[in-house]
């Protein structure tokens, strides 16, 4: 089956994004990453030393199949998100940045107001704009409009695992936008991904999931063939949801 | 505007101890099924009743930390940069009458300790000094904190208590953090043991966190020095002041640090003990009430305490610490502001926690402005 994924110039083969926080060694986090098939790995800037061509964390993700998407972790506003995506575009040698714009350090949650700014300024730029939002359809148009090349919009706070809170929005997301949409932060179980590629998602990205599990290079093979399954389902069409069960013996049969 | 000290005015410390110790079992149990944990659930966490839970707190406090931080380990030095001090603080080595030697490091003075440091892994930073304003004052740490800029990634301070406007330009040049312990917010006690000096101003110090937030500082560290005062209403009060902060100062973030008097310790013998069991039981109440908050630990408490806490709820931890002014490569003789009790070299001790299946993080933060 032909069920390429493509964001901007690149083709992604695997739907399930990763991430790099929370492990518990660097050398575990590759396993994982590696096994997950991941082709499209986030790394927060504020993590790593740019400037180090040793650094523990970039050393583990040289690898032909992963891309670097760094992200802009740690920034408040709009101005210090495109400081950090033009220092990382200059070390790393990638266009591509995850905007990130959380000033509320306990939720994590997104600034809708400055994402909006920052992603603007980042496109005329050049860069590849992957932005990190709430599940709110209009600010999905609105960054479209400014050019995005996607949407990742959280389907739980950051961290939580409690699944796809959000659904009714991300529906109307995935029903509205032009651009690939990437559920983003909350999926704490495969069946989560499963679910969310099952409404229509074009892809989703899991850590802490896989990074705190006690097995995180099993839970990342669960996740890979839970992405895969739930893509496979949305593509095959689900049978409809029935609110009641069909009499084998119609009321209406006499009318035939 | 409104500070804390209003907020604070309006709770009795008494009154608040005895809710405390009438805390019940049914209270903690509670507390413990409970989503989102309020004050009243803090309260019966630190109670007496909570103890035959103990257990059970670690295991949620572990579990909860692990959630939000990961495997994973901050670590960060302290840098003691001066001695000097014109406050008289009955528990501390740099008081004003004790008869030591003063020294006030000079950049080159800095410069070594930076190195050693640097060279132990260590890229986030506590500069430390007493209050003297003379010579520590704002323009020297200014100066201290564009020296180690380009050294360290993250540079917090626990110094005297500042102005906004001397804040917001620490801020300007690269500080990231500020600490700064009540030490007591019981009042009378306070001033008992702070009895000479700007620090004996109990109001100034208590309101200073609110001038950290409206200076738009990154992080805020706040504590008690446990063995003043009681620990649980202390304690109560911190939280408190915690959740007042939250909500006022939101794009904030905050931490905990858990200093304590040890008994027969060659200093001020503590007033109330706090044991072991009664900081583990803290230290998980804290967890248990905000999920997100960073719990700090120094080289104060013994080895073994600090190998098993490490896996209870702590954030982040310092080692090899030296707690006076050029003791790393200056002047390792010197005396120190407190006894640290672990002494285990850095690579020992970074060891022992990759053994635990901790990752060590030395970088993580970045300005980028």
């Amino acid at each position: 089956m032909n069920d390429k994924l493509q964001i901007a110039d690149k083709i992604f083969s695997s739907r399930l994004f990763t991430g790099t926080g929370k492990f518990s060694s660097s050398a575990l986090m590759k396993s994982a990453l590696l096994a997950s098939e991941s082709e499209l790995i986030t790394v927060a800037l504020k993590r790593v030393d740019v400037q180090d061509k040793d650094d523990d964390i970039l050393l583990h993700l040289n690898h032909s199949r992963i891309n670097l998407l760094p992200n802009t972790s740690g920034v408040r506003n709009a101005k210090e998100a495109v400081f950090a995506a033009e220092l990382s575009r200059e070390a790393l040698e990638t266009n591509w940045v995850k905007l990130e714009i959380h000033p509320d350090p306990r939720y994590l949650l997104p600034d809708p107001i400055e994402t909006l700014k920052a992603a603007e300024a980042l496109v005329k730029k050049g860069f590849v704009v992957m932005p990190y939002i709430h599940a709110d359809p209009v600010l999905c148009k609105r960054l479209e409009e400014v050019g995005v090349q996607c949407v990742m919009p959280l389907g739980a706070p950051i961290g939580s695992n409690k699944g796809l809170k959000t659904q009714d929005f991300l529906e109307i997301i995935i029903e509205q936008s032009n651009v690939p949409v990437i559920v983003d932060a909350g999926i704490g179980a495969p069946s989560h991904a499963a679910h969310a590629m099952e409404i229509g998602a074009d892809a989703v990205l899991v850590n802490t999931a896989i990074a705190v599990s006690q097995n995180p290079v099993a839970m990342a093979q669960a996740f890979k063939m839970a992405v895969q399954a739930g893509r496979m389902a949305y593509q095959a069409k689900l049978a409809p949801v029935k609110k009641q069960a069909e009499a084998s013996s119609p009321l209406t049969s006499f009318l035939n | 505007m409104a500070t804390f000290e209003t907020h604070f005015n309006t709770f009795n410390w008494d009154d608040t101890l005895a809710s405390i110790n009438a805390k019940t079992k049914a209270d903690v149990e509670v507390a413990l099924a409970s989503n989102k944990r309020n004050l009243e659930d803090f309260k019966a966490l630190i109670s007496p009743a909570a103890k035959p839970f103990l257990e059970q707190m670690a295991q949620m406090s572990r579990e909860l930390t692990k959630k939000r931080f990961g495997n994973t380990i901050q670590m960060y030095a302290p840098l003691y940069l001066s001695n000097e001090c014109q406050n008289i603080c009955t528990y501390c080595g740099f008081s004003l009458t004790n008869k030591i030697p003063r020294r006030t490091l000079t950049d080159s003075e800095i410069l070594k300790e930076v190195k050693f440091l640097k060279n132990k892994g260590f890229d986030h930073v506590l500069l430390v000094t007493g209050e003297a304003n003379n010579t520590v004052g704002v323009n020297y740490l200014n100066n201290a904190i564009k020296l180690v800029k380009p050294h360290f990634s993250n540079i917090s301070i626990e110094v005297q208590p500042l102005e906004q406007n001397d804040y917001e330009l620490l801020i300007e040049n690269g500080l990231y953090a500020v600490l700064v312990y009540q030490e007591t917010y019981h009042k009378n006690e306070y001033k008992k043991h702070h009895p000479k000096g700007k620090k004996s101003n109990f109001e100034y110090r208590l309101d200073t966190p609110d001038r950290l937030g409206k200076a738009g500082i990154h992080k805020i560290g706040l504590g008690a020095l446990f063995g003043l005062e009681d620990w649980r209403a202390d304690s109560f009060f911190t939280a408190l002041h915690l959740k007042y902060l939250q909500k006022q100062y939101w794009k904030t973030k905050y931490s905990i640090s858990f200093p304590r008097l040890r008994p027969h310790s060659g200093g001020l013998e503590p007033k109330v003990e706090m044991t072991d069991a009664d900081l583990v039981q803290l230290i998980c109440a804290y967890r248990l009430l905000d999920e997100d908050l960073e719990l700090s630990m120094s080289t104060r408490e013994s080895e073994t305490f600090r190998d098993h806490i490490v896996q209870l709820g702590i954030t982040s931890i310092s080692s090899e610490s030296k707690t006076n002014p050029g003791g790393y490569a200056v002047e390792p003789q010197s005396l120190e502001q407190f006894e640290i009790s672990d002494e285990r070299s850095t690579e020992a001790f970074t060891k022992m926690l990759k053994n635990q299946g901790l990752e060590v993080v030395w970088k993580d933060w970045q300005h980028f402005n």
